[in-house]
């Protein structure tokens, strides 16, 4: 009896955000979704000390090797993590390099290492450091994802290409977010020509083909530019093409909600335009707006591949998700260096996500119907 | 009653305008109400009550016409088109209470929030006293106060509507608009908000515009009944004399459909013919000619003025006939 009382009260004292929450909790993909992209955006942000090497840094004796294996056991014996040295060798058929594991060599894996020269870096830009989350001894290689064609680490290069392809989504979903509000709400409120001409503009937006228009916005984005800069316009152009979905919840949203009683209520209590709009009819709708954008996450993730993957985006050595797909776009590559696909499935499991934690987050929006 | 005008009201008009469509909702209401009393406002839906009852508090703005409403320091100002000033002092003094109860409450806010928001906009209380003040009319209205920091989904329908009602009270209006305030309520619940809405208009001697489709509770509660028909006035009198003896034809065909809780009562039901007409294409002439069993030629192309008839305000050109007629069939 207590106890369903205490809840009861609970609820009763709840408020959007917490009832919002109580629903979201329930819904188990989404909750497991959620878990795995703070995962995934923990070891991006750490991502220069979790990967063993930096971007630039590559080993040509090293080209195109296979994922390395991991050994707990050496000759029956327990030693802990490590592993065996590497050998180069001539396939007897196709003649092509491969390697090959020599037992004599152990290499046990270390933590906390200091990394090899060109693994520098700078924590949060600030404090520099060649502190590695994990490494072998001098003359071991550890590959966990194997190497491109120019021996540089896949595992190394996920995890940095994912500082570029997971924050360009957020920063574009900001921009996103401030072009479509903006536009959604002038439509919105204001009404009128101001909302025909907002909605031509959309339509107009809406009815160029993506990608044509993304190699049109890139082709004019000069080849000169440094990677950062290139990020700035990517997130520019993407926002540029997505704001047009937001703008139209918000302007939806801002009619359907003029007409609440509780709105007339306001008004007829004496509060002034501005209290209206930021106390009553922007709060009513933030949930959407949150979902909305959750939900454009995955749409400027691809977006971003896409750029890259048509050499439109950034290019080596700057890595992301993309340029690694783009390295992998000749057919023996995805033959002989299957490793080399890896990158996709971060991308799959990134968007996945995104749409599985949008999916509870919509289902969670509006906890009073 | 001491028959001291409060609210008189002119020529009140509101036009609807979308896509070349005209619909006239409100068209030459006027009426003058008294403090303290209670006026019903009745009619079927469309009619433009609710319009009416918006207009008057402001919460949609009206076409035309005036809303004077008689306050002691300023004398007469219009409440439509009042300075920002007079509006900063006298916006407090009309409040309406909502029809639907789980609409006009803001769901993002406390309870505690949506009843002391209007304290926030009209006077300089202190967080102190907005506190007191919140908490006296919890009391008043039969609110638990130790429920105010929840929010209005904790609460049943009544329960609602009684937030709505502390709300609209708690800056001591003289005029409450009381849009349909307790159709949207279980009956047992109605009887609890009408005695509600009694005690406190003998207390604070408030002015209720009543609106109402459900034609026993405005008989109850009002002193004087309007009758609306598709915008216009047919029919504005005290209440116990119009229920008595309708003048309107209009008016008897909507009493006769009260129904009673007397069986051997037997009733002489006026059925109208036809529907109600569109509000965007209304007939020429009275708007009710079209089911009226007494028009004449005249009915059809002028629209009969509010006149008055034994202290009673009818709309009709032929005033009285009917009910002769009806006498005459006995």
């Amino acid at each position: 009896m207590a106890e369903t009382k205490k809840r009861d009260n609970k609820y009763y004292y709840a408020s959007q955000w917490s009832l919002m929450w109580r629903k979201f909790r329930r819904h188990k993909l989404a909750m497991a979704a959620t878990w795995l992209l703070l995962v995934f955006y923990t070891v991006a942000i750490l991502g220069n000390f979790i990967a063993p090497q930096g971007t630039e840094q590559y080993d040509g004796n090293y080209v195109n090797c296979g994922p390395t294996k991991i050994h707990w056991f050496h000759e029956g014996e327990f030693i802990g993590p490590f592993v065996y040295g590497l050998e180069v060798d001539r396939d007897p058929e196709t003649l092509m390099r491969i390697f090959v594991e020599d037992e004599s060599q152990i290499y046990p894996i270390r933590f906390f290492v200091q990394g090899d020269e060109g693994g520098e870096y700078k924590w949060f830009g600030l404090i520099p450091s060649n502190l590695h989350l994990f490494g072998v001894d001098e003359g071991g290689k550890i590959f966990l994802f194997g190497t491109d064609s120019m021996g540089r680490d896949l595992f190394s290069r996920v995890i940095l290409g994912a500082q570029i392809s997971m924050f360009i989504p957020i920063v574009g979903m900001l921009l996103t977010l401030v072009l479509g509000l903006i536009m959604g709400s002038l439509a919105g409120y204001i009404g009128g020509w101001v909302d025909t001409v907002i909605q031509r503009i959309i339509e107009v937006v809406r009815s160029f083909p993506q990608v044509p228009l993304w190699m049109a916005l890139s082709a004019a984005i000069p080849k000169t530019l440094k990677p950062a800069q290139v990020f700035m316009m990517m997130t520019l152009i993407l926002s540029l093409i997505s704001w047009p979905d937001l703008a139209r919840t918000v302007r939806s949203k801002f009619i359907s909600v003029k007409k609440e009683d509780y709105i007339m209520a306001a008004r007829i209590s004496g509060a002034p335009p501005l209290k209206i709009v930021t106390k009553h009819m922007i709060p009513s709708f933030t949930s959407y707006i949150i979902v909305n954008m959750t939900m454009s996450i995955p749409g400027l993730i691809m977006g971003e591949t896409t750029l890259s993957f048509l050499g439109l985006g950034l290019r080596s050595p700057a890595t992301s998700w993309g340029v690694l797909l783009q390295e992998t776009n000749k057919l023996e590559t995805i033959m002989f260096y299957p490793w080399r696909l890896i990158p996709m499935i971060f991308v799959f499991l990134t968007v996945l996500a995104f749409n599985f934690m949008g999916d509870g987050l919509r289902d969670a929006a509006d906890p009073y119907k | 009653m001491d028959n001291k005008v409060i609210l008189e009201i002119k020529n009140l008009s509101k036009v609807y305008e979308s896509k070349g469509i005209r619909v006239k909702a409100l068209t030459d209401v006027t009426l003058t109400v008294n403090q303290g009393e209670t006026v019903g406002i009745v009619g079927e839906s469309g009619c433009g009550k609710t319009t009416l009852g918006r207009c008057v508090a402001r919460g949609i703005e009206a076409t035309s016409g005036q809303v004077l409403f008689h306050t002691e320091e300023d004398g007469v100002i219009d409440f439509l088109k009042a300075t920002k000033a007079q509006m900063k002092k006298y916006r407090r003094d009309i409040q309406m209470i909502f029809q639907d109860p789980y609409a006009s409450l803001d769901p993002r806010m406390t309870v505690f929030d949506i009843i002391s928001e209007p304290l926030r906009y009209n006077t300089k209380m202190n967080k102190r006293q907005i506190e007191q003040a919140a908490d006296r009319i919890a009391e008043q209205v039969g609110l638990n106060k130790a429920y105010l920091r929840r929010y209005p989904h904790a609460f049943s329908g009544g329960q609602r509507q009684r937030i709505g009602i502390a709300r609209s009270l708690i800056l001591q209006p003289k005029v409450i608009v009381c849009d349909e305030a307790v159709s949207a309520l279980d009956v047992s619940i109605q009887a609890q908000i009408i005695n509600l809405l009694e005690d406190l208009q003998k207390e604070y001697n408030l002015t209720y515009l009543f609106i109402s489709h459900a034609l026993s509770v405005v008989k109850h509660i009002s002193d004087r009944v309007l009758v609306m028909y598709l915008g216009r006035v047919v029919e504005f009198g005290e209440t116990d004399a119009l229920f008595e003896n309708p003048m309107h034809p209009y008016t008897k065909a909507l009493l006769s459909a009260v129904p009673q809780p007397d069986p051997d009562v037997t009733m002489k039901r006026v059925v109208l013919q036809g529907e109600v007409p569109s509000p965007a294409a209304p007939p020429s002439g009275c708007h009710f000619h079209p089911r009226c069993a007494y028009k004449t030629e005249r009915c059809t192309q002028e629209a009969p003025p509010l006149e008055e008839h034994d202290g009673r305000f009818v709309a009709c050109w032929n005033c009285g006939v009917c009910s002769a007629k009806e006498k005459g069939a006995e």
